[in-house]
């Protein structure tokens, strides 16, 4: 978290260039509110002018007919001054909202299509930040920043401008507390941004502290900790305090400050000023106008200094955000890949296949295999033997390294991704819920009638359950579907695949234990999935073994043994090792299969 | 689990706990009021200078010194006002940061204090949005709260008896729209709030279901459901969007509003203010002096609209901290402990029943470990073996007189003794984001190295650490070399063992360790703990076969005891386990 800390140049020109194209599509709505700002920029330095005409035409000479034509026309102004602003904003930030959301929509775009290899180096957690806060930083560019910078040089300006026209040798004199500003503002950017970024560490800082306290408080208790961490916790609250400290010295100087100068300007008014208007050679009115302005030169300039320190966020974030648009996604749909017309048979081959997830350490090691349309398999092994890797590969979760797999004898490489993909139906075996509904988990985004979603949830037997509800299939599901139990939650599963009704299913068995009543209704709801489809299942249970028309034994990666259970068996091999271990027990423990 | 109790005594009772601190500051605070006087005073002073002085006297041709004087003076009340300024925020600010300081210490020192049952009801994230948004928001009232409510009454009554003492008739005219600023910044304020939050919410929703379909990506390719999901993503992103619409409308007429009431104020002045001139009531000096007093008055106005909606915040942020502040201790020293305690290590449960929420978690458990024994325990997840460890350093309190150390009953030992006799190495191996050496050394005063080598040689984690480049002092976590989970079991074990403690209980602690290296630590642990009682739950039949008994829980009960080969002669539950122990290593070794 610290490293988002670090700043960077306020202004990178490829950045930027890259940041604009963002803005070309509202092209009118920018210069609409340019025009507008600019115009108020005009409004912002008629005022004092207004003034000036009512104290040396109308108050000097008695004239109350002019004097109530000219607060009429100020009204005017001020109420003319109100749309402009409103409508400016209004504009602005709603520009700077279409392209957030234009962004927010071609990052998550883009990271759908990244393949789950990248998911693994990539913290979820990390992605978010890309997807929300770094695209937030840049909404205050777009809206704050790069439109309204010119109003604030155009007020300048304007402000300049006119008092050298009222009199240009007063208007040097009063111009010559500009530099102080801009340099006891800069001063004073620098003073607060950096305090402010102490204070951000130091937050960051107590935020951490207080995660890994509050979640291993237990062991702080048990370990009589209490008064050291309590003496570090401290140190870093001392930190967060000093920080702010600092930060208030830095105002306490800055307000001052500016006024001393605008007293500075006030009193070079009056005392020059105030010469001339004894001379002669500057109306009362004029002198009135003066103090006026001087007091407007500083909003103009305290805003340019923000901006600078948006526009340094911004490009730190703009570059994070552009990398991760700029990751490739490695596994992508082949050029002229191929789509046959309807559903696959389903036969399944593994031709010497060899994969690692990182260079050399091999997970498979030419592996082959074959399944027959129809055919189920069961693909058994002790952990770590590289069963769940092999079945994602299918999918094209992650491309092999070397071999060949094929579906329908093709080359699946070769395959349209979607096709693919569409031709299984895979459960996992850590059930993954999304918040919802029960109907809309079985659903997910496909087109599937509720009747269709309704009888899949029948056939896997999750109809009593369902009938507890008063909702039924619209009973809500939290996030990860955490108030349904284990059974559930798999039986949920089954009716996703069931439901989406493809050729071929592949199934990891889940190891968690249920009760009797829910591991029978599983069984056959197992049964239900395997009919008339090729089937891959990574087996846990005996039942789901016996069912199988063959079973392959992986062993640390590689294929040891291929055959039915009676013959395994019979080979005294690993399987049968395994079968004592792990299935032998299942004999008995559940009675009525 | 946060939200406040139903039942307000008053609505500002809640800030109690804050006016204690206050009192403390007192000093401070009146010095602070004092400087906010004195800048008013001499704030004040220059618009009566510049315009009762200086225009008038130019009307009345004065002499150029004169106005050099009148400049010079300008210049001086505003330093004068400046130090006064300075010293203000110093100080107000200063003690609003002070207590901020204090009160998030009390809190984190108050949960310390907590025990785990507390944390199991509330969400890390709360407790910590407490400690900083909350905290935030409190130190908001007190700081820039009091500063900007004294200071807006003081320049109000100053300026406008100085206004009045121009022209009655100008300050009523001209202060007409000032209320209805105030009043607007805090209508828009509040609005501006609340839907500031709605959308803040609407984000949190996108953010998790980003969070959702990323964790979940796997389902979502497996299934094809990339559109869906980016459709999905659509809609939310856009309900997001036309939120902030919502917000931007309110917020784009907000400033222009205010804009638009306090250029009414100056339009009453000129056009008011000019009549009265050239009715001869008042002068132009009066009427650049009052110009400046309305301007001068402008933001403490909007300030006032504000400071009222920090104060409702505020509130409501102490009344969320009050939760914390008020929940109590449930685990600590009851009067009559025995405070000369020293503990032996033997320890008993006598006839022990204890509930969990409500649901029985232990039942009638009777058992009895001699000073300097091993006793080990098995038996499947759910079956209260952590549940009955637990009791033993009292995360949990046992009934009163069902737990004996030495005994005497658990609860009428010091806490602080009784855990300090203990090392105890739960189940969730929890290190710390520090060194190796600060994680081993945690729950000692201070560790030699030489107890620090002895403790890691023990529990085996020695030569993994010597083959880390920065040895001792290589971080754990994020940033530095990430531990597998048998080296943070080991480090865990390094931490309990330095302690040299009277009672060692090890909750299922070598699982992640293979089986060659749980030999080894046993081995060493058994030198080191001969004098010393310990407990050890574990699924394996390698870890617990040398315990002196052997007891296996089933539903929160004592269901077989003995010795390992008499356990082994009873075919019961643990026969099983160890015949299943057995085959699991023939698979191991099979190439």
């Amino acid at each position: 978290m610290h490293d988002e800390e670090v700043l960077g140049k306020a202004y990178d020109s490829r950045l930027m260039r890259r940041l604009i194209t963002y803005l070309r599509p509202y092209k009118k709505f920018v210069a609409f509110a340019l025009f507008l700002i600019l115009f108020e920029s005009v409004l912002e330095i008629t005022f004092p002018w207004l003034t000036k005409i009512a104290i040396d035409r109308y108050i000097a000479t008695s004239n109350l007919r002019g004097l109530t034509v000219i607060a009429a026309a100020f009204v005017g102004l001020l109420v003319l001054k109100f749309l402009c602003a409103s409508l400016q904003t209004y504009t602005l930030q709603n520009t700077g909202q279409k392209i957030m959301y234009d962004m927010r929509m071609q990052v998550f775009q883009h990271l759908q299509g990244l393949a789950p290899s990248f998911y693994d180096k990539n913290p979820v957690g990390r992605l978010i930040t890309r997807v929300i806060t770094d695209v937030d930083v840049l909404n205050e560019m777009f809206s704050a920043d790069i439109v309204s910078i010119f109003g604030d040089i155009f007020t300048l300006l304007g402000i300049m401008v006119a008092i050298l026209v009222l009199n240009w040798q007063l208007g040097l004199v009063t111009l010559s507390v500009i530099p102080l500003i801009v340099l006891s503002t800069e001063m004073f950017r620098r003073k607060v941004r950096d305090s402010y970024r102490r204070v951000r560490i130091a937050i960051a800082k107590i935020n951490a502290f207080l995660q890994e306290h509050i979640t291993g408080m237990h062991i702080v208790q048990l370990y009589n900790r209490e008064q050291k961490s309590f003496r570090k916790f401290d140190a870093v609250n001392r930190e967060h305090l000093t920080a702010n400290l600092d930060g208030i010295v830095a105002y306490a100087w800055f307000y001052p400050a500016i006024e001393l100068l605008s007293s500075i300007a006030i009193a070079l008014i009056i005392w020059y000023g105030g010469g001339k208007v004894m001379a002669g050679s500057l109306t009362l009115g004029a002198l009135v106008a003066f103090l006026q302005y001087s007091r407007r030169f500083f909003q103009p300039i305290q805003d340019m200094s923000e901006k600078y320190n948006i526009l340094q966020s911004a490009m730190a974030s703009s570059e994070r955000l552009f990398n991760l648009i700029d990751t490739p996604a490695t596994v992508v749909n082949p050029v002229d890949a191929l789509k046959p017309a309807g559903q696959p048979l389903g036969e399944i081959e593994f031709r010497n296949v060899w994969f690692a997830y990182n260079d050399d350490e091999w997970v498979l090691r030419d592996v082959s295999f074959h399944v027959s349309p129809g055919e189920s398999v069961a693909i058994v092994g002790h952990t770590g033997a590289g069963k769940t890797t092999a079945t994602s590969l299918l999918t094209r979760f992650y491309d092999i390294q070397k071999g060949e797999i094929l579906l329908d004898g093709m080359n699946i490489a070769k395959l349209d991704l979607g096709y693919l993909r569409g031709s299984f139906a895979v459960v996992l075996q850590d059930v993954f819920l999304f918040s919802g509904t029960l109907e809309s988990n079985i659903r997910l985004g496909s087109p599937i009638s509720r009747e269709r979603v309704s009888q899949a949830a029948q056939d896997v037997n999750l109809a009593p359950f369902l009938h507890t509800l008063p909702m039924g299939l619209d009973h809500p599901v939290n996030e990860r579907g955490t108030t349904l139990s284990v059974g559930q939650r798999q039986l949920l599963a089954f009716a996703r695949a069931l439901a989406h009704d493809p050729q071929i299913l592949i199934l990891d068995e889940a190891t968690s234990s249920v009760d009797t009543e829910t591991e029978i209704q599983i069984r056959k709801a197992i049964e239900h999935l395997m009919e008339g489809r090729t089937s891959i299942i990574i087996a846990h249970r005996l039942s789901t073994i016996q069912r199988c028309d063959k079973i392959i034994v992986m062993h640390k990666g590689r294929v040891r043994e291929i055959g039915t259970h009676q013959q395994l068996l019979a080979q005294r091999g690993i399987y049968y090792k395994l079968y004592q271990l792990q299935y032998k027990d299942q004999e008995v423990a559940v009675p009525g299969d | 689990m946060l939200e406040a109790r139903p039942e307000r005594v008053s609505k500002w009772a809640v800030l109690a706990r804050l006016m204690a601190h206050i009192r403390q500051h007192k000093p401070r605070l009146a010095l602070g009021l004092l400087c906010i006087i004195c800048t008013n005073v001499f704030l004040l002073a220059t618009p009566w200078v510049t315009g009762k002085y200086a225009v008038d006297g130019l009307q009345e041709s004065i002499t150029r010194q004169k106005l050099a004087y009148y400049a010079a003076l300008i210049i001086g009340l505003t330093i004068l006002q400046g130090v006064f300024r300075f010293f203000t925020r110093m100080l107000i600010i200063g003690v609003s940061r002070d207590v901020e300081y204090t009160l998030r210490n009390e809190l984190f020192q108050h949960l310390e204090s907590l025990s785990l049952s507390f944390y199991q009801k509330n969400k890390t994230g709360e407790l910590m949005s407490r400690a900083t948004n909350d905290l935030s928001n409190v130190r908001m009232l007190l700081g820039p709260g009091i500063m900007y409510t004294l200071n807006t009454g003081l320049i109000a009554a100053f300026a406008i008896v100085l206004m009045l003492k121009i022209s009655w008739p100008l300050t009523v005219f001209s202060l007409l729209p000032l209320p209805l600023v105030s009043y607007s910044v805090r209508h828009f304020g509040k609005g501006i709030h609340d839907l500031t939050e709605e959308a803040q919410a609407k984000l949190a929703d996108l953010s998790a279901r980003v969070q959702e379909s990323l964790a979940g990506i796997r389902v979502v390719k497996a299934f094809v459901q990339e559109k869906h999901e980016v459709a999905e993503f659509d809609r939310m992103n856009r309900s997001l969007v036309d939120k902030n619409r919502e917000l931007i409308r309110v917020q784009s007429v907000f400033y222009p509003t205010m804009e638009l009431m306090i250029g009414v104020a100056v339009v009453i002045v000129l056009w008011f203010g000019g009549r009265q001139v050239i009715q001869g009531a008042i002068s132009v000096g009066d009427f650049v002096a009052f110009n400046m007093y309305l301007a001068l008055l402008t933001w403490p106005m909007i300030a006032l609209g504000w400071v009222v909606n920090l104060f409702e915040r505020g509130r409501a942020s102490m009344e969320r901290l009050n939760y914390i502040f008020d929940a109590p201790a449930d685990v600590r020293d009851e009067p009559g402990v025995r405070s000369d305690f020293q503990v032996e290590g033997s320890i008993e449960f006598r006839n022990l029943s204890f509930s969990y929420n409500g649901a029985p978690t232990l039942r009638n458990i009777s058992l009895s470990i001699p000073k300097g024994k091993t006793v080990a325990i098995v038996g499947a997840t759910g079956s209260g073996k952590s549940s009955l460890v637990q009791l033993i350093p009292r995360l949990y309190d046992a009934p009163p007189n069902s737990l004996f150390i030495d005994g005497v009953p658990v609860e009428r030992i010091p806490l602080e003794t009784l855990r300090r006799a203990i090392g105890f190495i739960p189940q969730d191996t929890f290190l710390f984001g520090e060194t190796i050496r600060e994680n081993i050394a945690f729950g000692v005063e201070s560790a030699s190295d030489a107890d620090v080598q002895r403790s890691a040689e023990i529990s085996n984690i020695h030569e993994d650490v010597q083959s880390f480049p920065n040895k001792f002092e290589t971080m754990v976590g994020e940033r530095g070399i990430t531990l597998s989970g048998g080296q943070k079991q080991r480090t865990a074990i390094s931490r309990a063992v330095v302690r040299d403690p009277k009672i060692l209980i090890l909750d299922d602690a070598l699982s992640s360790v293979d089986t060659y290296t749980e030999e080894q630590i046993l081995h060493e642990l058994k030198q080191v703990m001969r004098h010393r009682t310990s407990i050890l739950i574990s699924h394996r039949v390698s870890t617990v076969k040398e315990a002196d008994e052997i007891v296996v829980l089933a539903n929160g009960a004592i269901v077989e005891r003995g010795t390992h080969s008499e356990l082994l002669a009873r075919n019961g539950y643990y026969a099983e386990l160890h015949q299943r122990q057995l085959l699991e290593e023939e698979l191991e070794s099979a190439g």
